[in-house]
């Protein structure tokens, strides 16, 4: 036998490495491009935003005149937001995880839950917005205020918490259960001091992303805030309010220029935020991957 | 010595196994934890209640037939006009352009992340795709304005600044690490002894990968690609910014538009009087939009499920 | 026998882990080679290099040489495809595509060009008449590989191998995943099979090994211990630690 080829399928061959060859440089093209938008896209805003990157940015509320305008009230503001709604989301999300996963029984009602949280993972933001409006700004007469913000992007985020939360729930091994029920514990206590502190680092991690997904979502706090000149900090979760993203919205929907600059300032102020908060994630997952 | 040993409490010669605190606790706690569950079918209802209840009312001043095949949405001009037609091409516009470049770019990375890349090229571009995922909406948007229209205008000077093709680029952008995280996961799933099995017939990578792994992840690719879809059509933020306001029936991409979301958006920055039948266009068009991307996700579902390939 | 295959010194890393130690074997041609040992001993490795599957593996380093007829399997001459076309292997766990069972067979040679259905469909009967499968799934060829039994997916995956025409056919622990009668069939299957191919067989069963093969080696700790006649090693084997191990007393 010979392990070599006559002409023609040598040819054959040669021609199908060829194929191989140029898929693959298409391939690293495709990936690339992903990657270098992101590039662009990074330094497209930190060129056009770091002149306004300054002091006045955190200090100043927003103003008509470009040159002294600022985004104190918008930071405020998300922050407060952020405070409503961890807590919330938290145990509301974390909540309807252990319900799914160690109560549930197998059931039809439970198949219906799990489907209705990942359809709702999937309808659009501004629906949100909708519901918001009708519900908590209208029905509840809470007007467009921080809390009727809070409220909505609370029900906005609880598919993505619910689902990342009930990964780690699951993750845990049955073994640790199965141990301290063996010890006579019921099964709220061992729920509560075997299961969740072994995947509570994996929770906060769902638990923060999902709430550095909220920080920049806009479009449902658009139809909720509506107002976008907020020249002062609320001080009740009753009052008004602006946020980030709206602001910068606002900024880049002016014609003038120097307000662009200002919405790319805003830009890198709201993707430091997102930073810090994917980086706080990434160190719980590191913790969490070490323990399991 | 005292000796003292652990003794069962008794209670008239019987061996007590209840402790009260306990067994309360395991009973409320799971009805606490059942009504967190139940808040998420609370919220479904909610939304179909509220878009169903104003959305009739809205039906009652304006013929469904006209808000289905009217061809001019203009609510709040006089004379006013509710067919949405217009604002459906324009949705369907921006979300053909963006799955023309989510689907390939974000399937091809897929493949080449899933069969191409060494692991430690893969350690490097899977975290990026995630940030890209990150991106809020708000900044994609400054970037077709600030970026992508520019570029585009390097080509056709004529095209205004606001226009579905930049929009409908920089959406697709934002779905590719969607599409192709969804598609690699599928292709992961492929067991390693089906491409061994190529591979020992004398296959090359590219014959794998397309002629095995591909077909073999097909309904988590499809999947992902009606995922897209709905997402394309959900986005609001990129096409509020640079898409235009302008809803018309075109099939120029290089004109402005108006998507759905636009539009609500839009209303929702004004001052309408709610009640109005202009408020009620924000439920008419809502409901549009959840119908739509409601069956849209429920197919994705259903393909993943149903033509799942048993290995 | 006329030697087929010739490894001289060989020598594989997985990275840091020094997989196969100076190796030196001649495989005859038109017979049954058995490796046998216990787990990790190399003797899966060295099958894996036969038809260079090992490459895939990213950190695998390789010393000394594999001749196949002659030729250096891997000297730049030889395609990588071509290799694995003339060589052939079946796998531990039965691997059909996802595909239909005609489609599992023509798979390989619309690989290798062959577009003519009436080619593929003569090559198809064949090669599951050469694996005896014929008979049973000749009338739902369109059916899907999965449709078949564990056994019948083996034979499947044999036909599949046989389609492409190889001189050689790896079997990497065929049986393994299969109960008791269909391993029976396999081993019926290799046997009529030798005449026609060079059958090198890993096995975890030692008496899968006496009953089947003309020769046999034996590996431990990625080395040859003993190669010789199958009967010679069970009957009367030269080294102690082979008769230690087909007497049972590890592995």
């Amino acid at each position: 036998m010979s392990l070599l080829e006559e002409d023609t399928g040598r040819k054959q061959i040669a021609q199908r490495r060829r194929m191989d060859f140029i898929l693959h440089i298409l391939f690293v093209i495709c990936t690339s491009i992903g990657v270098l938008a992101l590039m662009a896209l990074m330094v497209d805003i930190i060129m056009d935003g770091i002149m306004r990157f300054a002091p006045d940015l955190f200090t100043n509320y927003p103003s008509r005149r470009a040159s002294q305008a600022g985004m104190k009230s918008a930071i405020v503001g998300s922050l407060y937001m952020l405070l409503i709604m961890a807590p919330l989301s938290f145990i509301l999300g974390v909540g309807a995880a252990i319900f799914l996963e160690e109560y549930a029984k197998k059931n039809r009602l439970t198949r219906l839950i799990q489907l209705n949280i990942s359809t709702l993972a999937g309808v659009p933001s501004i629906v949100y917005g909708i519901l918001g409006l009708t519900l908590f700004v209208r029905g509840l007469a809470l007007e467009r205020s921080l809390l009727s913000g809070a409220l909505t992007m609370t029900l906005l985020v609880l598919p993505i918490i619910i689902v990342s939360a009930q990964e780690a729930i699951r993750a845990v091994p049955k073994a640790r259960r199965d141990a301290s029920f063996a010890l006579g514990a019921t099964k709220w206590q061992t729920v509560s001091r075997s299961v969740m502190p072994s995947a509570l680092p994996g929770v906060l991690t769902g638990v923060i992303l999902a709430l550095s997904r909220a920080i920049g979502e806009t479009a449902p706090l658009v139809m909720i805030g509506g107002l976008t000149y907020v020249a002062f900090l609320p001080e009740s979760i009753l009052d008004s309010f602006t946020v980030m993203p709206i602001q910068i919205y606002n900024w880049i929907s002016r014609p003038n220029e120097a307000f662009h600059e200002l919405a790319a300032a805003g830009i890198i102020v709201l993707l430091i935020m997102l930073l810090l908060m994917n980086f706080a994630a990434i160190l719980l997952r590191n913790k969490y991957q070490k323990n399991v | 010595m005292r000796s003292e040993t652990i003794q069962p409490s008794k209670e008239m010669g019987k061996l007590v196994f209840k402790n009260k605190k306990n067994h309360m606790l395991d009973k409320i706690v799971p009805i606490l934890l059942f009504l967190c569950a139940a808040l998420s079918i609370v919220t479904t209802i909610g939304i179909v209640i509220t878009l169903i209840s104003e959305t009739y009312q809205f039906f009652q001043q304006v013929p469904i037939m006209d808000y289905l095949f009217g061809t001019k949405w203009s609510p709040l001009i006089t004379p006013t006009s509710f067919g949405v037609l217009p604002l459906l091409s324009g949705t369907f516009m921006i979300t053909v352009i963006a799955c023309l470049v989510a689907i390939p770019l974000g399937l091809a990375s897929a493949i080449y992340l899933s069969e191409y890349a060494p692991k430690t090229v893969r350690k490097i571009i899977k975290p990026i795709l995630e940030v890209l995922a990150g991106v809020p909406t708000i900044v994609y948007g400054y970037f077709a304005l600030s970026l992508i229209t520019p570029l585009i205008r390097t080509i056709f000077p004529d095209m205004g600044v606001f226009n579905a093709l930049s929009a409908g680029i920089v959406v697709g952008i934002m779905i590719i690490p969607m599409v192709c995280s969804l598609s690699e996961d599928a292709m992961s799933a492929v067991p390693r002894s089906l491409r061994d099995g190529a591979y020992a017939l004398g296959a090359t990578r590219f014959e794998v990968a397309l002629k095995i792994v591909v077909p073999a992840a097909l309904s988590g690719i499809v999947a992902s690609a009606v995922l897209a879809f709905s997402r394309a059509i959900g986005e609001t933020m990129i096409v509020t910014v640079a898409a235009g306001a302008t809803p018309k029936l075109t099939g120029n991409p290089l004109e402005s538009i108006q998507t759905m979301t636009a539009y609500i958006v839009q209303v929702s920055l004004g001052d309408t009087p709610h009640g109005s039948i202009e408020y009620g266009t924000i439920f008419a068009v809502g409901m549009t939009l959840f119908v739509i991307t409601f069956l849209l996700n429920i197919l994705a579902q259903y393909v993943a499920r149903r033509f799942r390939e048993e290995y | 026998m006329q030697t087929l295959i010739e490894i001289k010194k060989l020598n594989l890393f997985y990275t840091a882990f020094h997989a196969l130690k100076n190796v030196s074997l001649e495989i005859p041609e038109k017979a049954i080679t058995a490796f046998i040992g216990p787990s990790g001993c190399g003797k899966s490795t060295l099958l894996r290099t036969l038809n260079r599957m090992n490459d895939m593996i990213p950190g695998t380093r390789i010393e000394g040489t594999i001749a196949i007829g002659g030729t250096d399997i891997y000297s730049n001459e030889v395609d990588v495809e071509t290799l694995r076309k003339k060589v052939g292997m079946v796998f531990q766990q039965p691997n059909p595509f996802p595909k239909s069972i005609y489609d599992n067979i023509a798979y390989g040679p619309r690989l290798h060009g062959i577009r003519s259905r009436q080619q593929l469909d003569e090559i198809v009967e064949n090669s599951l008449k050469a694996s005896v499968l014929w008979d049973e799934v000749k009338d739902h060829l369109k059916r899907s590989a999965f449709s078949l039994s564990g056994g019948q997916q083996q034979r499947l995956c044999i036909a599949r191998a046989l389609a492409v025409n190889p001189d050689i056919l790896l079997m990497d622990e065929a049986t393994s995943a299969l109960d008791p009668i269909s391993t029976l069939k396999i081993e019926e299957l290799a046997q009529e099979l030798k005449d026609r191919y060079t059958i090198v067989m890993v096995t975890h069963n030692m008496h899968q090994a006496a009953r089947v093969s003309n020769q046999t080696v034996f590996f431990l700790n990625g080395e040859v211990v003993e190669y010789a006649d199958t009967e010679k090693l069970f009957s009367n084997p030269s080294d102690q630690r082979t008769e230690d191990y087909i007497s049972g007393r590890f592995g």
